[in-house]
């Protein structure tokens, strides 16, 4: 997966750019505060991100957000109103892949994935499978002699069905060649609860997960390209030969006729919230990855993923 | 150290800050569609600018006063303001049709407090212990305590069982909609995208509950509520004689509400209504349960005030949300820079010991607040014309389930259930047993799904259903709840009767 090599040249470069004020916004823009609708529940990660976005915004713009929340469907139900919302670049709305992906292939969700107009990838949370600190099961090899000696016995938890944790789960389970048994749960809380309580044996969730849950978890291996800072001894599912990178990722959409110089300064904004040392922090601290796929390149990066979720449906069964 | 906290918890900026954050949290709960967990995620960002724990208190504050506020609505216009408090309206409203809605209102303060208390003294004390009840619990026994509310629709059908049945089934259809957690696929969506989401529990409240009323109250001459002449203050004296006769209901079901509580899928509504069941099963008056009877009432609101101390236990000790409400204050305990979960008492223990004092002295607040709003709302209801009083319920309906997603479809698929409600009603059919499908239904298909998942992988489905300790406990009580009736009535049979 070469998109994620392809965003961390793009982080550097973009926080190069930014060293040398190269992308400053022009003045005029936004003139006044901006809606941003989160598609999912107060308080869940998209809406925390979009609150600790805030303070640079202010900082950048001199303007504020107004944080709206249209929950339903698993994001479905906000993104298939997006291109009929007003489109004068004071409204933006939270995305997430491969929400953006999956969804159509399912059947009718009210919108395609290429009619969402996507300005800014700004954060990824890696993919991670969890076990509880006390399971039997102490590294990835451990979880794999598990799950061949005994096909589908292996229980694991993850959010939703036809969800990021469910493609990671698939997708992990070919690649090692075993079967383990994706059980679904409703929110990460629910899901949480059920690994620590020893409902279920391992939990396919996000390094964000292992952030909160701390003790209480061992990571067995991260889907990224380098170590996450924050767990140094956690090696990635790629030391130990399994091609797995990449996680969920969020941006920003707007709608389709929001004029093409305010998408791309919409994008340089959120590019440069990303490299506040204050915001950077925070988001580390919580387990996240920032990445900075601005809207010049995002046509490249969407039919790049959009390519590899091809293949992910076609494991999930929603594309023949 | 534990009195360094109670006193940073009373500086005059706290107790202010508890005092509005109650009245704001009742005023937002008691308006039918605006819940208790929409009066937190949109006063969060009031809270921003305020040190972590004041604006915890605040929150805290603004919570429980929701999850009390919601009685005013289920009591005087028989509808549940937010979704705890479906089962204060099966006897809040008829004790109010009767013209004791004045009494019934400061009953609900007066169970709102204890409960309230209960759940924090819970949260306070015993939390490390109780996180363990929310790990203990899996799927299976999520779809058994799903299936003993389940068996609340006896309970529920005012008359006709038969009723009821189809009334709950009904429910459960509703509850099928949309996308299915387990399994992804679409059900009964008829191609639209508004459907998508499911039917929400509060679209459902509204529609099943308010339309009808509203309708009924434009169609008949009489006045909404049977009025009293007599100024009779709040009845505290004739309420607090009642609150301690049914002092063991009040415990009982703090306690369950507590419990329940600390359950991440269950909440607030389910909270209420088993205690409501579990009440009418240990009164000596079941009969009079749905016909104005106190213990009813009393067992709905101490549960659902509860759920809130008991909710904030998994979210403080294990950083797993206990209710949707609670993961908004996660949220913004996140954006003021608190780490939560496990180590948060061990790090910042001040925050959180300061924090549930706040709790505490904001849920006895309520008792006050509660007792002046109520007499407020409970006259304003009496007092205004029919002419004004069916519009601006009308309007509310209309708002609230607006507010719900932002979604205008969502107004016209109240609306379209509403007129289903009604014929129903005129037919016989409540609207408590819809909701009680429509509330347990996605509770007790996920749990069954999830748990006959990992009964097959691990290769003992049986055992998986009928073998674990709380599952078997959990079935018992749903066995009692369903039989004794017809136990206690073959004893009866023997005795003489008392002449109920």
């Amino acid at each position: 997966m070469a998109y994620f090599d392809f965003c961390k040249t793009l982080t550097f470069s973009a926080l190069l750019a930014l060293g040398l004020g190269v992308a400053q916004p022009a003045a005029a823009f936004p003139d006044r505060e901006v809606t941003y609708i989160i598609p999912f529940n107060a308080g869940g990660e998209s809406d925390v991100t979009a609150r600790l976005q805030e303070g640079p915004f202010q900082k950048i713009t001199g303007q504020n957000f107004v944080i709206q929340y249209m929950v339903g469907a698993g994001g479905a139900t906000a993104w298939s109103q997006l291109n009929g919302m007003q489109a004068d670049g004071h409204l933006i709305m939270g995305i997430n892949l491969p929400h953006l992906f999956l969804q159509p292939m399912e059947g009718t969700v009210g919108y395609k994935t290429e009619d969402i107009t996507v300005l800014n990838v700004f954060q990824l949370t890696p993919h991670a499978l969890i076990v509880p600190a006390d399971s039997p099961i102490e590294t990835l090899e451990d979880y794999i002699a598990e799950a061949k000696a005994a096909p589908g016995a292996i229980t694991v938890a993850g959010t939703g069905s036809n969800s990021a944790n469910q493609v990671a789960q698939l997708t992990f389970d070919k690649a090692a060649g075993i079967v383990t048994t994706y059980v679904p749960f409703t929110g990460t809380a629910a899901t949480t609860a059920a690994l620590l309580g020893n409902q279920v044996r391992a939990q396919w969730g996000f390094t964000t997960v292992a952030a909160e849950q701390g003790e209480n978890v061992r990571m067995l291996a991260v889907a990224m390209e380098e170590r996450h800072p924050l767990f140094p001894d956690v090696p990635t599912f790629k030391e130990k030969g399994i091609d797995l990178v990449g996680g969920a990722h969020r941006g920003i959409a707007v709608p389709k006729d929001t004029p093409e110089e305010l998408r791309q300064q919409l994008s340089d904004i959120f590019s440069q919230i990303n490299s506040d040392p204050d915001f950077r922090s925070r988001m580390e601290e919580g387990g996240y990855v920032l990445v900075d796929i601005g809207y010049e390149v995002m046509d490249e990066f969407m039919s790049e993923l959009g390519a590899e979720y091809i293949e992910v449906g076609k494991l999930l069964g929603l594309v023949k | 150290m534990i009195l360094e906290h109670l006193a940073a918890s009373l500086s005059v900026a706290n107790l202010l800050l508890a005092l509005a954050g109650v009245t704001a949290g009742t005023v937002i709960g008691a308006l039918p569609g605006l819940t208790a967990t929409m009066a937190i995620a949109v006063l969060t960002p009031l809270t921003f600018t305020l040190e972590p724990s004041s604006a915890l208190i605040a929150l805290g504050a603004i919570y429980t006063g929701g999850i009390y506020g919601g009685c005013y609505a289920a009591i005087l216009i028989n509808t549940p303001g937010t979704p705890s408090s479906i089962a204060t309206t099966l006897d809040g409203f008829p004790m109010a049709k009767r013209g004791d809605g004045d009494l019934a209102l400061t009953l609900a303060v007066l169970a709102s407090v204890f409960g309230g208390i209960v759940g924090a003294l819970a949260l306070l004390f015993i939390s490390p212990l109780l996180a363990k009840v929310a790990l203990a619990f899996g799927p299976v026994e999520y779809f058994w305590l799903a299936i003993l509310g389940l068996t609340l629709v006896a309970a529920l059908s005012e008359g006709s069982l038969i009723k009821g049945l189809i009334g709950c089934c009904f429910g459960l259809l509703i509850a099928l909609v949309g996308t299915a957690i387990v399994g992804g696929d679409t059900r009964f969506v008829f191609g639209t995208t508004t459907l998508l989401g499911g039917v929400d529990v509060i679209v459902g409240l509204i529609g099943l509950f308010c339309i009808p009323v509203l309708i009924d109250l434009v169609a008949t001459p009489e006045a909404h509520l049977k009025m009293s002449s007599d100024v009779r203050g709040f009845r505290l004296k004739e309420a607090l004689s009642i609150a301690w006769k049914s002092k063991w209901n009040m415990l009982r079901s703090s306690a369950l509400g507590t419990i329940i509580g600390i359950l991440p899928a269950a909440g607030g509504p389910v909270a209420s209504l088993i205690a409501y069941a579990e009440a009418r099963r240990a009164s000596k008056r079941p009969q009079n349960f749905g016909k104005g009877e106190p213990d009813g009432l009393i067992a709905s609101e101490s549960a659902n005030n509860a759920t809130v101390g008991g909710g904030l236990i998994p979210t403080l000790t294990l950083g797993i949300p206990g209710t949707p409400a609670d993961a908004i204050i996660l949220g913004a305990l996140l954006v003021h820079g608190v780490r939560i979960g496990p180590n948060l008492f061990s790090n910042q223990s001040s925050i959180v010991y300061t924090f549930m004092f706040g709790l505490i002295i904001a849920t006895i607040m309520m008792l006050p607040v509660g007792l002046i709003l109520g007499r407020y709302f409970y006259r304003s209801i009496i007092v205004i014309p029919k002419a004004i009083l069916a519009p601006g319920i009308a309007f509310l309906t209309i708002l609230g389930t607006y507010a719900v997603h932002n979604n205008i479809y969502e107004v016209w698929l109240m609306l379209g259930l509403g007129g289903v409600g009604w014929i129903l009603q005129k037919m016989g059919v409540p609207p408590a047993p819809i909701v009680l499908g429509l509330v347990l239904g996605p509770i007790a298909e996920q749990g069954f799904v999830q748990a006959w998942l990992i009964g097959n992988a691990t290769g003992n489905v049986l055992g998986m259903f009928f073998g674990r300790p709380i599952s078997i406990a959990i079935i018992c009580v749903a066995l009692l709840v369903l039989f004794y009736p017809a136990i206690t009535a073959r004893f009866a049979r023997r005795v003489p009767d008392e002449g109920a």
